[in-house]
């Protein structure tokens, strides 16, 4: 008993601060919470069915002569109503939830009120995730800083298979795939350090695949900035072929410059062999950028 | 009417409406290749284009000896219905034929195709070309088969009940074939030539 | 000559890989010993491989389906085992061999396990419901079979030569292009899938064209049995969704073997149609399997509840508007992949509307328990677990239909959760309950109820103990399919989940003797009459087993449960004034001899052994060709022999008749 109540204590610690459970910014915040209104409309219903299913079982076992026997009980039109119409009802609601929030949360939307946004560039790579920072010239493999308390807008490809990008402390996740722009944004409410990930199998440096999420205050955000345009390493398109090269549990790289349109070009070698058409959407595009 | 031809009847409907089951798990085949041709179309790579590519008179000459394929194929049932064996026979060899010049046709289109470096592999474009159409030139070419060995069924077991029902579900397939062809006609030739 | 194929497929890069090699040809050797041993040879030949009879192909794709279950939870043990351990680059496999593993454990799972066992059951007992001789088609039901079979053949085998895809049950290119993926593994998979698909269409057909057209006279829509009607609306399904995962397996084959660029990275490839195109049939499959492990609920509840099905109008009716939707939903397998607001949301919509018929299907059955008297058999049991267990995982399910919320724990291990606390309690709880109802039915003697309870409870604690971790461990943020992870905290999580794994292996153990102990005591527990439940429909008014031409008489249909009226009116044991002769399909070798040939039509398209492709594709051609031409495959069983059989089952009856 003891033992069992240490257990579920430790555990109830551990699970408040789980990453979705525990968020850092009003993205993930928001999203969380859809998580909890829905957990509690439906336990309406599934804590009466699971107490209904267990005292019926009990109540009604063929040994219990006591309880009423009604074999030829098979319909109720009144019944029929309410076990129609009482899901339907819980449904609805929840439907008109879930269309207000995915609207409000499309991670194409910019976060409304939040001021200007850090633009990030985020490419997937073998295994290892490639951060340009178009602003500031600079690129940082598998590190993502920015300013806490100020949106971060990215724009998310990858230079090989379907991978995700995935920090489910400060918001959902979304595909990057190769050719194509997806949009994601973030916003940490304090400075702190998060988890992301890859969340799609990519290959066997799949499990490898996180990175470290830092958001910073204003002025320690401009001093790692200065400390990247220090690094030796520049990322143009003679360097990229290397750093792109299948690689694993590779640690933070920072790189001083970065060539202008190295994200276009990489989206773009695989929309024409070879030409950047960034009007021509071809096949495969999402309608939006 | 006897227990055995009542029963007879009975498995012909269940065998027809088997095939009619059939060709609707095909025509989603096809509905989802259309699917797919119509995502892709605008796929390719830079490399050519329907408009460059397509030969609206080819695909004229196909649409005609196909669908008058058709008709011929409804002279030979008829004829099967009527007992006429000889004509059930050369009705069906003049559709065979019609049929045999489809293919050949979609075959050298293909080729042509293939040969200034517009294949299959050219572009995912080309890819969706290739595979819709081919799968209905598959259907085809397996129709063509079928006619050949129904023709022998006539042949050496005569026009009776079994025999007579393979060759409805054949027509069945045929036509339908046709109707596919009609969706390839308007969905893929004609606008790519507008 | 040998194509790809070399000496360097055997798997003797790994003591892993060459020890599941060594079980699986291993066990291949002992069956065929032990066959050898019994000079059972012949009779397997003559009364099953070459059996077109529905009852006797509904009891091999079970037996198939049981001996995947084994292998698809060895899988399963070594993921858990792996993960338990795996903190920091720990864990037992060798690199990449976690990525087969959970790979062939979801394809085994749906496509050998699943499909086998719904077609099995079907098989064996829907055509005794509905009241015919056999299914519409009886030698395309072999057909089926011995594709499914191939199918599996071809899964095994990559356990011997060549591997298995890593790429997931799923499949996803561009990772399972022949850019990223050179190797037999992703074609292993392929071909498997598509030849059994074939197989699963055309029992669809046949299933349709059986329940549509071959009903008793008298029997309406609306006085089929539940089962029957969950049978139909899953056949519909096969037949039309079936043909997208043909298409989309064909598609990525093209890519793969011709060059073709329909899911490429470049040249004009699209990658997000592969998704499309995969879950239109994906998303409909996993109904195909869950509706008729809801006709056996609503078939076993009411039987040990000694009730009458409450709602059963209603229960139809939700059936129906379930199979409708299950088609409209696709979408919400693929939220985070940047569609817009508008279009997530009718899907999540969508989604959520599919929560009404099936909640009121739950509520029909707690109502047919209400005022019941229940007979706590073990069929009874894995029904009540379901609708306890069922329920959580249609809340979780609930949830990830809310997109912005889905984007918070997609492809974590929340979503693994959440689908297996559908799969298991609802697909495999129902198939087992009905394993367990009909085996007297199908063999003539009852299941060891003590050791089906003990299954059952080992298969409940230990699916909690397996499933509830790994939400927990999901909403701590860990994806699905790591071999390896970084973060302590999740360890004790995952050790709990691993014993989850060994007490669910106990109650398949439990299984096992269970089967053991029923054969060893069959004499003690055997069905003399057909009817050992006192059941109301048409199935237990037979011998058990059936003879093979079902009924002597087919009977006539007046009620929902005609044999319960039967057996009220005193009708029920009649003998009839005479009998008649019936024609019964002929046993045949074709559909066993067009499986093997598509098995090494498989083999052969993988490993680019391009002359063997054409000659099995012919052989198969002119399997098929000799077969159709034969307009009299069957033989007339005389009326005396009818007379000589009943009289038999009359005998057994005694003092009943």
């Amino acid at each position: 008993m003891l033992a069992a109540s240490v257990a579920l204590l430790a555990g109830a610690c551990d699970l408040k601060r789980a990453a979705v459970l525990d968020p850092k910014g009003p993205i993930a915040l928001a999203e969380r919470n859809l998580l909890f209104d829905a957990f509690c409309v439906m336990i309406i219903v599934i804590v009466p069915v699971i107490v209904m299913t267990l005292w019926f079982a009990w109540r009604y076992r063929a040994s219990n002569a006591s309880a009423r026997y009604t074999p030829a009980w098979d319909k109720s039109g009144k019944v029929d109503a309410v076990v129609w119409s009482i899901p339907a009802i819980i449904i609805i609601s929840l439907g008109v939830l879930l269309w207000r929030s995915t609207h409000k949360l499309d991670p194409y939307r910019p976060i409304e009120n939040a001021g200007p946004a850090t633009e990030v560039q985020v490419v997937a790579q073998d295994w290892k995730w490639l951060f340009i920072y178009p602003e500031q010239g600079i690129a940082v493999v598998n590190q993502l800083a920015f300013p806490a308390g100020r949106p971060v807008s990215l724009r998310i490809t990858s230079d090989t298979v379907m991978n995700a990008f995935y920090v489910p402390q400060l918001a959902g996740q979304i595909y990057a795939m190769a050719g194509m722009q997806t949009r994601l944004q973030l916003l940490a409410d304090q400075p702190g350090k998060f988890v992301g990930r890859n969340s799609q199998y990519s290959g066997s440096g799949f499990s490898e695949q996180h990175f470290e999420v830092l958001s910073l205050s204003q002025g320690d955000f401009d001093a790692w900035v200065a400390k990247v345009k220090q690094a030796p390493g520049r990322l143009d398109a003679q360097t990229y072929p290397a750093q792109a090269a299948k690689s694993r549990a590779v640690p933070i790289t920072y790189y001083s410059a970065v060539e202008p349109g190295l994200y276009d070009q990489i989206i773009a070698k695989y929309r024409h062999s070879g030409h950047t058409h960034t009007q021509n959407q071809g096949a495969g595009a999402p309608a939006r950028r | 009417m006897s227990e055995h031809e009542r029963e007879e009847t009975e498995t012909q409907e269940q065998r027809n409406l088997g095939f009619w089951l059939y060709l609707m798990s095909d025509a989603v085949i096809f509905a989802l290749l259309f699917a797919t041709y119509a995502i892709m179309i605008r796929g390719t790579d830079g490399g050519p284009t329907g408009k460059q590519l397509f030969d609206l008179n080819n695909a004229a000459l196909e649409t005609v000896l196909l669908l008058v394929s058709s008709t011929t194929f409804g002279f030979a049932s008829l004829s099967a219905r009527t007992g006429n064996r000889g004509g059930a026979i050369g009705w069906l060899a003049v559709t065979f034929l019609l049929g045999v010049g489809f293919v050949f046709l979609e075959v050298r289109e293909f080729a042509g195709m293939i040969a200034v470096g517009a294949g299959p592999d050219r572009s995912g474009f080309l890819s969706a070309f290739f595979t819709l159409v081919g799968t209905h030139g598959v259907h085809v070419t397996m129709g063509l088969l079928w006619i050949l060995i129904m023709s022998a069924q006539i042949v050496l077991k005569g026009l009776t009940a079994p025999v007579v029902s393979r060759l409805y579900r054949l027509g069945l397939f045929w036509h339908f074939l046709d109707i596919a062809w009609v969706g390839i006609f308007s969905i893929v030739y004609l606008p790519g030539l507008l | 000559m040998f194509g790809k194929l070399t000496i360097e497929a055997l798997p003797l890069y790994s003591a892993i890989a060459a020890g599941g090699a060594a079980v699986t040809v291993g066990g291949a050797l002992l069956v065929a010993l032990v066959l050898t041993w019994l000079k059972a040879w012949k009779y397997l030949w003559t009364d099953w491989l070459t059996s077109v009879d529905h009852k006797r192909i509904g009891i091999m794709y079970i037996v198939l389906a049981l001996i995947m279950l084994l292998r698809g939870f060895i899988d399963a043990l070594m993921m858990r085992a792996q993960q338990a351990m795996a903190l920091n680059a720990g864990g037992y496999l060798p690199p990449e061999h976690f990525d087969q593993i959970f790979s062939s454990h979801g394809t085994i799972m749906i496509f050998f396990m699943a499909m086998p066992f719904m077609t099995g059951l079907i098989n064996l007992i829907m055509p005794l419901q509905v009241g015919t001789r056999d299914v519409a088609f009886p030698w395309l039901n072999a057909v089926s079979l011995w594709l499914t079979a191939a199918g599996a053949a071809l899964v095994m085998v990559s356990l011997v030569i060549g591997k298995f895809s890593t790429a997931g049950w799923t499949g996803y290119p561009p990772y399972s292009g022949i850019e990223h993926n050179p190797g037999v593994g992703v074609d292993y998979w392929i071909w498997a899938v598509l030849i059994s698909g074939i197989g699963s269409t055309m029992s669809g057909i046949n299933f349709m064209v059986t329940i549509l057209k071959r009903r008793a006279p008298g029997m309406t829509l609306m006085r089929m049995t539940p089962f029957t009607w969950t049978a139909l609306c899953a056949s519909v399904l096969m037949v039309f969704t079936f043909p997208a995962i043909t298409v989309a397996c064909g598609l990525l084959a093209l890519d793969r073997v011709a060059g073709m660029h329909f899911f490429t990275n470049a040249h004009g490839g699209n990658m997000m149609n592969y998704a499309n195109l995969f879950w239109i049939w994906g998303h409909p499959e996993v109904y195909i399997l869950v509706l008729p492990a809801f006709g056996i609920f609503s078939e076993v509840v009411a039987t040990f509840s000694r009730k009458r099905l409450f709602g059963y109008e209603s229960l139809a009716y939700a059936t129906a508007a379930i199979a409708f939707l299950s088609a409209t939903v696709w979408l919400h397998h693929f939220f985070t992949m940047g569609a817009s607001a508008n279009v997530n949301a009718v899907f999540g919509i969508a989604t959520m509307i599919i929560a009404v018929p099936t909640g009121v299907k739950v509520f029909n059955w707690l109502l047919t328990m209400y005022r019941g008297r229940i007979d706590f058999h073990p069929s009874m049991m894995w029904s009540i677990g379901f609708i306890v267990t069922f329920v959580i995982g249609g809340m979780t399910g609930v949830l990830l239909a809310i997109p912005p919320a889905d984007f918070l724990v997609h492809n974590t291990t929340f979503l693994v959760a959440h689908f297996h606390n559908m799969i298991i309690p609802g697909v495999l709880f129902g198939y087992l309950a009905g394993y367990m109802y009909w085996f007297p039915k199908a063999f003539g003697f009852e299941l060891n109820r003590g050791w089906g309870a003990a299954s059952f409870w080992c298969w409940l604690i230990g699916f909690y103990l397996a499933f509830m971790p790994l939400y927990l461990v999901g909403l701590k943020g860990m994806p699905r399919r790591m071999e390896t992870y970084n973060d302590p905290t999740w360890q004790p999580y995952l050790m709990v989940a691993a014993l989850g794994a060994v007490v669910v292996l106990c109650g398949i153990v439990s299984m096992v003797v269970q089967l053991y102990v029923s054969i060893r005591d069959r004499k003690l527990a055997a069905d003399r009459t057909g009817d050992p439940f006192d059941g109301g429909a048409l199935e237990w008014s037979t011998s058990s087993p059936p003879p093979p031409y079902n009924f002597a008489v087919l009977p006539t249909v007046g009620d929902r449960e005609p044999f319960r009226e039967a057996k009220k009116n005193g009708t029920a044991y009649r003998r009839p004034a005479s009998y008649t002769p019936i024609r019964i399909p002929s046993n045949t070798p074709a559909a066993v001899i067009l499986g093997g040939f598509a098995f090494v039509l498989g083999f052969a398209v993988i490993w680019h052994i391009w002359w063997l492709v054409v000659v099995s594709a012919i052989a198969m051609f002119i399997t098929v060709i000799a077969r159709s031409s034969d307009d009299h495959a069957e033989f007339t069983l005389s009326a005396g022999e009818v007379k000589r059989i009943e009289d038999e089952r009359f005998r057994q009856l005694g003092g009943r008749a």
